[in-house]
């Protein structure tokens, strides 16, 4: 159990679960989006093992923050967070992707406590949030609606036309984290659409922009920290895909491979020396 | 149908806060009111359908009870997916509301014709869909697709079809009597044609009807308000008395009320003894006209209506 531990030691441990479940599920299940998920896994520690205010006991108590993984294909991660943290049991995990689940390749709320919205196609999350966010702010209640993008994602024209909606609202309620590993399904970023200058765009349309490493828990924390009233804040979290397992970090292969075989023990290996 | 409508959801909000309207910068001299009397209860989102949407969903799930507004396709097909993932999927509370249905605004183009929806609309799982034929219907509409909690789509005409039904109650999926003088108290097993329509052009077939008196064809009109859940009922009972079913609609005649109509006849077999569904004959319009030209341009208007099924009755003597 991680539930709300803010010691460094123990979100280390979170992040490195998340990433060991995440090459068993994709690696039982057949999965792809691998290095998809190890893109946030040291994001989603943070996010469940500190940032996030929620009862395992009562997924639906009104005062928890919010969260909606948009890059929904990175599902697994969420899974491996939410049975880290006590929402189901870990061993469910091992259905995933398995005929007659409920953990589906793309994150979905349906028989799974601690989902607050199914995602998967991508541009849907940010207007959901938003809303969200909007609700908080109409019914005055004091919590934070999260919401983790992919950077490719950000080629969809609807999550600009949330970016404009929610500063132009004040939504100093909402937080967006950019999963910024400038890779995505076929080339970089840069090569299929550029997005740079990335954080000047999202200052330019009215969001309190944090740049920081997102593999980094500490500057992950402080930038959850660092709201400013009367702005939307968006987390520029610059990572690697395929992060912390070396033969599959920067490859674009892994986000569709699933390890299976030689490779399957070699991540496992990789990972569990940092459990030594 | 849009006054009845702004007046029903006026009323509403005034009794219930979680009521939030959303449109998509459209409502120009409709909305001023609402949005001076509610404040947190009215939002103008800009012209951004996916946003709305996206927007209405995450209102929803903290317990809003969302409108969305605009015209035409915009709140529908420009969104569709986030209707089907966002909306429909998380069985939400949300009703989508277009204004302008089929050739509504006929002159603008076809860019503005509503005439794919229903079909679209319909195919999703986890919604109601409704086109009203007149203002009073769409005043009951409105009011039980909010108390109905999951997704809606309410289609609204420019113009205005008979009031005729006002004293009947009003359920969702419950398809009403449409009376005319000196029908009220006809038994409909003597009726030689059931019509079966939705929306404004119900007027059409009242005048269609008045015409096939001429030729001592005597006819019924039901106004099939709900396209889904159809009112298996009210079909099963034309079919027993009557010798022709005719579906009439301003849209697509794939996928829309007449293809709903048919779904229930084959699948249950309850086959009428002749049917016929008048619509758009699967193509978009280029040609410029009000509405009432395109209806008829497009073989929806009343002459051609008491004319097919005219011929339609003769043959089958």
């Amino acid at each position: 159990m991680f539930v709300n531990v803010s010691g460094n030691f123990m979100i280390k441990k979170l992040a490195n679960n998340i990433r060991k479940h995440a090459v068993n599920m994709t690696s039982t299940g057949g999965s792809s989006h691998i290095g998809s998920i190890l893109s946030i896994a040291d994001i989603l520690a943070v996010l469940y093992g500190s940032v996030l205010n929620y009862k395992t006991d009562n997924p639906k108590w009104q005062s928890r923050d919010r969260f909606i993984l948009s890059k929904g294909h990175a599902g697994a991660g969420v899974y491996a967070a939410l049975a880290e943290s006590g929402f189901m049991s870990v061993d469910k995990l091992k259905t995933h992707y398995k005929n007659g689940s409920d953990l589906s390749g793309h994150v979905s709320h349906k028989g799974i406590p601690g989902v607050e919205f199914s995602t998967g196609s991508l541009g849907h999350g940010l207007p959901v949030a938003a809303g969200m966010a909007l609700a908080a702010k109409i019914n005055e209640d004091e919590h934070t609606v999260y919401v983790l993008m992919s950077d490719g994602e950000c080629d969809e024209g609807s999550n600009w036309e949330a970016a404009l909606f929610a500063p132009h609202h004040k939504l100093d309620n909402l937080v967006v984290i950019i999963d910024r590993n400038k890779l995505q399904s076929i080339h970089s970023t840069e090569e299929t659409l550029g997005l740079e200058p990335f954080v000047d765009k999202w200052q330019a349309f009215g969001w309190n922009v944090v740049d920081v490493d997102g593999h980094d828990h500490e500057q992950l924390i402080s930038a959850c920290n660092s709201k400013m009233v009367g702005k939307p804040l968006c987390i520029m979290a610059n990572t690697t895909k395929g992060k912390g397992i070396s033969f599959m970090e920067n490859q674009v292969l892994w986000h569709y491979r699933s390890p299976q075989g030689k490779e399957y023990e070699a991540a496992i290996k990789e990972l569990e020396k940092n459990d030594a | 149908m849009r006054d009845a409508f702004l007046d029903k959801i006026t009323k509403l909000a005034a009794k219930d806060k979680d009521i939030v309207l959303l449109t998509a910068d459209l409502g120009f001299g409709v909305f001023e009111d609402f949005e001076s009397r509610f404040p947190g209860q009215y939002f103008n989102v800009g012209v951004a359908e996916q946003n709305m949407t996206g927007l209405a969903a995450g209102l929803a799930l903290e317990g809003k009870k969302v409108i969305t507004y605009s015209i035409g396709n915009f709140p529908t097909l420009r969104c569709l997916e986030q209707i089907r993932n966002d909306a429909c999927y998380h069985d939400l509370n949300i009703t989508i509301v277009a204004s302008g249905g089929g050739f509504s605004y006929g002159q603008l183009g076809m860019s503005h014709h509503t005439t794919e929806d229903i079909a679209i609309m319909r195919a999703l799982p986890n919604i109601t869909v409704v086109a009203p034929s007149n203002p009073w219907e769409a005043g009951k509409a409105i009011e039980a697709l909010i108390k109905n909690k999951g997704v809606g789509y309410l289609r609204l005409d420019k113009t205005n079809g008979s009031q005729d039904n006002a004293n009947d109650n009003y359920e969702l999926g419950r398809a009403l009597k449409i009376s005319s003088e000196d029908n009220d108290n006809d038994n409909d097993n003597d009726k030689d044609v059931s019509f079966f329509v939705c929306g404004g052009i119900i007027q059409e077939v009242i005048e269609a009807v008045e015409l096939l008196k001429e030729s001592k064809i005597s006819a019924s009109i039901i106004s099939m308000h709900t396209i889904k859940p159809i009112d298996k009922k009210s079909i099963r009972d034309a079919v027993k008395n009557t010798k022709l079913l005719v579906s009439v609609e301003e849209g697509n005649i794939i996928g829309g009320l007449g293809s709903a109509i048919s779904e229930y006849c084959m699948d249950y077999q309850q086959i009428p003894s002749d049917f016929l569904r008048i619509g758009l004959d699967d193509k978009y319009s280029s040609v410029v006209g009000d509405q009432a030209y395109l209806r008829k341009q497009y073989k929806m208007d009343s002459q051609y209506i008491a004319k097919i099924v005219q011929e339609r009755i003769l043959k089958k003597i």
